[in-house]
């Protein structure tokens, strides 16, 4: 059977790992390679890199860590933030990249799902969705959750799978930062609306929010940042307890 | 040990090279009929979509070269589907190495299969060392039927062939390069294969 996913997500900016990760016994804890190779041997199913460079030179540095975490990481790995044309894409894959995340520039110009889906392949593209509940209504936001859209999630997301994205990345901006658990009425309503996979992110606090999100959520991965990176929930511990509780995980 | 990848455009290669070096072994990548025919074994990759690639493979001529190699041959989830006789995805024929046809997934399940799944009922020198039931990364829409010639299975809505071989030729659906350390292994056994024919 395919099992569920777990995917650490790191922040990345100008090729090294942003928020402070305490983790087992790294030399650098700012060096992405470093950290992507350790969570591999751990167990984790998937990375996701999230580049929040702000310059040219930053996402230049990017590529150059893409290329060493292809070289040395033996699981799949996405990378994400600021990508908006066929030329990021192509540049990312080539390092090395099985995947690349698009987010505020599919919702400015959706054509760009349809131009790389067919280029590169659904399978490689992801769509990342930020949404807010707001007075019962899921809208899309912007730039990180910052900005609100008047776009509804449920639309939106029927038409990236349209468009022919691989996967959607939803993150709810209610629940992100809470560690109160996953938006699983939303993502279990995305996952049976859609027939694409559906990560769940934002919200991840302690083991249940895991079981719950994959049993109530329906969800096809879950990914989290800090609960894994300070070392809150040991991702092999969390495996056990999926699998104890009936969830299908590579062990 | 020289070890070509053929390079026709179709997808990410790098993370193959990558998966051998890991292993102390430089892939060339290589799109020379010469150079191809000199290897002692040779990966055929494929990501992306099937008719696109075939299109890609005939204007190198690539075609009717692959299905003339002696050397053991791996073809990689694409790879393995275009050395099958055909595939629904965009209608396309393929080389005919494998005597099965690819179909895609019913929509009873998400399309693509995205992620760790098991492979059973092993047969075959590639998976010496490897488990039953060992987790393999996988994408994708499309699966080839079983056959004589399948050497893993997997379920995935429906129970399809995760792997063939005929004679020296090998395609495996999953992505060795990117399943830890199983998958090495699987590179490593390939590594060690000898002609079969």
């Amino acid at each position: 059977m395919l099992t569920k996913r777990i995917i650490p997500c790191l922040d990345i900016k100008n090729g090294r790992t942003v928020k402070g990760v305490n983790f087992i016994d790294l030399r650098d804890a700012g060096d992405p390679v470093e950290l992507a190779k350790q969570y591999a041997d751990i167990g984790a199913d998937e990375l996701v890199f999230l580049d929040i460079s702000a310059t040219l030179e930053g996402r230049a540095t990017t590529l150059d860590m893409v290329l060493h975490v292809a070289e040395q990481v033996n699981i799949p790995f996405t990378v994400g933030g600021g990508i908006s044309s066929i030329e990021d894409v192509d540049a990312l894959l080539k390092c090395g990249a099985d995947k690349v995340s698009i987010n505020s520039s599919a919702v400015k110009r959706p054509e760009l799902i349809n131009e790389l889906s067919n280029k590169f392949g659904s399978q490689c593209i992801v769509v990342a969705i930020d949404a807010k509940e707001i007075d019962g209504q899921w809208k899309v936001h912007l730039a990180g959750g910052s900005i609100p859209t008047k776009i509804d999630l449920f639309e939106w997301a029927k038409e990236v799978e349209m468009r022919g994205a691989g996967e959607i990345l939803f993150t709810s901006m209610n629940h992100d930062g809470t560690k109160n658990g996953f938006a699983n009425k939303a993502l279990a309503r995305l996952s049976e609306a859609l027939n694409i996979p559906i990560i769940a992110s934002g919200g991840a606090g302690n083991v249940q929010h895991f079981i719950d999100t994959f049993k109530e959520g329906k969800s096809d991965a879950a990914l989290a940042a800090s609960v894994f990176h300070f070392g809150e929930i040991p991702i092999p511990d969390l495996k056990k307890e999926l699998k104890a509780n009936n969830i299908e995980v590579r062990l | 040990m020289k070890l070509v990848i053929i390079n026709y455009g179709a997808g990410n290669i790098k993370s193959i090279q990558f998966a051998f070096k890991r292993l102390g072994i430089d892939a060339v990548l290589s799109n020379n009929p010469e150079e191809i025919i000199a290897a002692d074994k040779i990966i055929f990759p494929g990501v992306g979509e099937a008719s696109t690639a075939m299109t890609m493979l005939k204007s190198s001529g690539l075609d009717k070269l692959i299905p003339t190699l002696k050397q053991p041959v791996l073809g990689i989830c694409l790879g393995m589907q275009l050395l099958c006789e055909s595939t629904e995805e965009g209608n396309t024929k393929g080389l005919g190495i494998f005597k099965t046809k690819v179909k895609r997934f019913a929509n009873d399940v998400k399309v693509p299969q995205m992620g760790w799944n098991v492979i059973k009922d092993l047969k075959s020198d590639l998976f010496s060392g490897i488990k039953e039931s060992e987790y393999m990364y996988l994408v994708h829409s499309y699966y080839a039927e079983h056959c004589d010639e399948t050497i893993a299975k997997t379920d995935y809505g429906i129970n399809y062939a995760s792997a063939l071989q005929h004679n020296n030729f090998y395609g495996v659906q999953f992505h060795p390069e990117k399943s830890s350390l199983a998958g090495a292994k699987i590179l490593e056994n390939f590594l060690k294969l000898e002609v079969k024919n």
